[in-house]
């Protein structure tokens, strides 16, 4: 049996293009699909139909781990395991605690959103269909590519590419899995 | 009347018509995005240029000197540097201060000036972010030695020890171990992931030219990122967390700098003033290295495109604004030692005037007051070697401040038994004078290895990455 390609990828020469095909593929109903771009255009998120991004829940997860580690460390440190005499202070407030809470916050929430955003974008992926697209590094300079999966269940040969085509799309390529 | 359709604008704006100004362009010549990458890669691509080999290996000859003092430092004791009662923080923490606001600027411009929607920002960020980090590592070496046995710096961070004993959080000092060390991380996470994109480009046009190597390092760092836009979607949203959290981090690193002195009880550091005034000295000496770093790499790299006589002009008015900022702090600590009646407050700021150290306070004046009041003038904003000069004075006014505020309070401290007067040993001032090179080690290899711009969002920011405008098309 011949493997079964990944997918079909149709090249735009603007942003403009670009947005126009993606309305018409999100419109006919296709799920597992997604533009390459060399940078982020606005708008294009919303002709997609891509949700808005969660990265934002690991980023509060984070910075509440952030907090609660170091009000807490501070605690243990200073007041519980080893209780440090330093001018008859109290051995724990909350105040003198704030400071490294506080960098602590956001240290642990920029490796939260970090670690959220390369999870959520699976990455690191170093192999994958599309990096052996012979002109994919257009992709990363000046051009546009939309790419959609074979296994999605709306994917047809022939039906899909005839919406590429009328989407605008140049050189429909077959990719290999 | 104003009519239905603008009814969203004042009245007023048709008695009075205001001029139609165009906005400013962000990259010149309406370059296209072909160009973009191609401009920015090929700094890196083409052949190492002489003036490159010249200047690295003077800088390691520079470098050196800092490896020659530590080294020294190491050997002997802490006591070869020129620090004696009453002054037990001088170069060390002035050094340390001075380049930690350095820093400062890369920060605002990647991250405050991102919430703020400063698009101006695109073409300085990737450098000034890279300067941040530099600075960072060159600030980090001075309080690391000045703890005088450095084998047991890592007392500073909260690891168990044979002792059994923690550390003291509540001091300053130590607060300042986890904003220094919170802010190198987040910088250098926040500088690779806006790396990420364009490293991407630099493997694929490695693969490309056959150079399967570098396309493998450039690769493994890309993470294999694709372009794809679910990708964009969480990686915007995760850069703009970044700048906000990384937004009040800089603004706490130095408040917390400043608490070094503040919370002590001498006369001239224990004044509330002290985070504000911090933050905006700190951003004021990063606009000065900033353009001291980026106007000669415009001129070499003719980058005149991309960094825009306009790019030059905002950074100029903010060098502008954050130093006449200064200049209004100085005065205030002035009028507050008046106001607030404490004869030892009063003394230390006449001290610092007409005492001693008198030199260094007017070469600090001079430098920090009366150099950026230049920039109210567009003849000066466009003559690029005045702004660069001005920037040099920037940096010098900006070292004499830390070293006026650190050394005349302790110099002339409660008892005048003790007072006295400090001098730097040749130790201190090797150190110093090493760490630019030091720093610049670190500059040369990152804008010979890397992509100085981010080519992503320079591209997002020019006309025709605007979908909505419908006659985006790509000129070549």
């Amino acid at each position: 049996m011949a493997a079964q390609p990944y997918g079909l990828i149709a090249t735009f020469d603007t942003p403009a293009d670009v947005m126009h095909a993606a309305e018409k593929v999100r419109d006919a109903g296709y799920k597992s699909w997604d533009c390459i771009t060399p940078f982020p255009i606005h708008g294009l998120d919303k002709a997609m139909g891509v949700k808005r991004s969660i990265v934002p829940r690991f980023s509060l997860a984070g910075g509440l781990i952030g907090f609660t580690t170091g009000m807490s460390m501070i605690w243990f440190m200073n007041s519980y395991d080893y209780p440090l005499i330093v001018g008859g202070k109290p051995f724990f407030s909350p105040l003198f605690a704030f400071p490294v809470s506080y960098e602590l916050t956001i240290l642990f929430t920029a490796f939260a959103t970090i670690g959220g955003m390369f999870f959520l974008n699976r990455l690191p992926m170093h192999y994958h269909p599309v990096l052996k697209y012979d002109q994919i590094h257009r992709g990363m300079d000046d051009q546009f590519f939309i790419v959609i999966d074979s296994r999605d269940p709306k994917f047809n040969p022939t039906a899909t590419r005839a919406l590429l085509e009328k989407a605008g799309g140049k050189a429909i390529t077959e990719l290999e899995a | 009347m104003a009519h239905a359709s603008d009814h969203a604008a004042p009245a007023v704006l048709n008695e009075i018509k205001p001029a139609e100004l165009p906005r400013a362009k962000l990259v010149e010549n309406d370059r296209s995005f072909a160009w973009i990458t191609e401009k920015v890669c090929s700094i890196i691509e083409g052949k190492t240029p002489t003036w490159w080999w010249v200047c690295f290996i003077l800088a390691c000859f520079v470098a050196s000197f800092t490896v020659a003092g530590i080294t020294y430092l190491v050997a002997t004791g802490v006591g070869v540097w020129g620090h004696a009662n009453p002054v037990n923080w001088a170069w060390d923490i002035v050094n340390f201060v001075f380049w930690i606001g350095i820093g400062h600027a890369g920060t605002l411009i990647s991250a405050i000036l991102c919430l703020l929607r400063q698009k101006w920002r695109t073409s300085i960020n990737r450098a000034a972010e890279a300067m941040t980090i530099f600075a960072v590592v060159c600030a980090a070496i001075f309080p690391v030695f000045h703890v005088g046995r450095v084998w047991f710096a890592w007392y500073l961070f909260p690891i168990p020890n044979a002792n059994y004993i923690w550390q003291n959080f509540r001091s300053p000092l130590e607060w300042d171990v986890f904003a220094v060390s919170t802010y190198g991380t987040v910088s250098v996470l926040f500088w690779y992931v806006g790396l990420i994109p364009d490293l991407a480009v630099l493997r694929d046009r490695f693969f490309r030219a056959g150079n399967k190597l570098r396309s493998a390092i450039y690769g493994f760092f890309a993470m294999g990122w694709r372009g794809s836009n679910r990708h964009w979607s969480n990686y915007e949203m995760a850069y703009l967390i970044l700048a906000g959290v990384s937004t009040p981090l800089v603004l706490s690193v130095h408040t917390i700098v400043s608490f070094d002195f503040a919370v002590s009880l001498l006369p001239g550091w224990h004044t509330t003033i002290f985070p504000p005034y911090f933050v905006a000295g700190a951003i004021f000496s990063g606009f000065g290295m900033v353009l001291t770093l980026m106007l000669p790499l415009r001129a070499i790299y003719r980058l005149e495109d991309l960094i825009t006589q306009y790019h030059i002009d905002c950074m100029c008015k903010i060098t502008l604004a954050t130093g006449t900022i200064v200049g209004y702090a100085y005065g205030m600590e002035f009028f507050i030692a008046w106001y607030g009646a404490n004869p030892y407050e009063g003394f230390a700021f006449i001290n610092r005037a007409f005492g001693n150290y008198a030199w260094a306070y007017w070469i600090m004046i001079g430098c920090n007051v009366i150099t950026p009041q230049f920039f109210w003038f567009r003849k000066v904003r466009e003559n690029t070697w005045l702004v660069w000069v001005l920037s040099i004075f920037v940096n010098v006014g900006m070292w004499f401040e830390r070293f006026v505020i650190i050394v005349t309070s302790l110099a002339r401290d409660f008892l005048p038994s003790s007072w006295g007067y400090y001098s730097p040993s040749i130790v201190e001032i090797f150190t110093f004078f090493g760490t630019f090179g030091v720093f610049s080690v670190l500059f040369l290899l990152f804008i010979r290895f890397l992509p100085i711009m981010p080519m992503a969002e320079i591209k997002a920011v020019t006309p025709q990455a605007d979908a909505h405008a419908g006659h985006g098309h790509d000129k070549h």
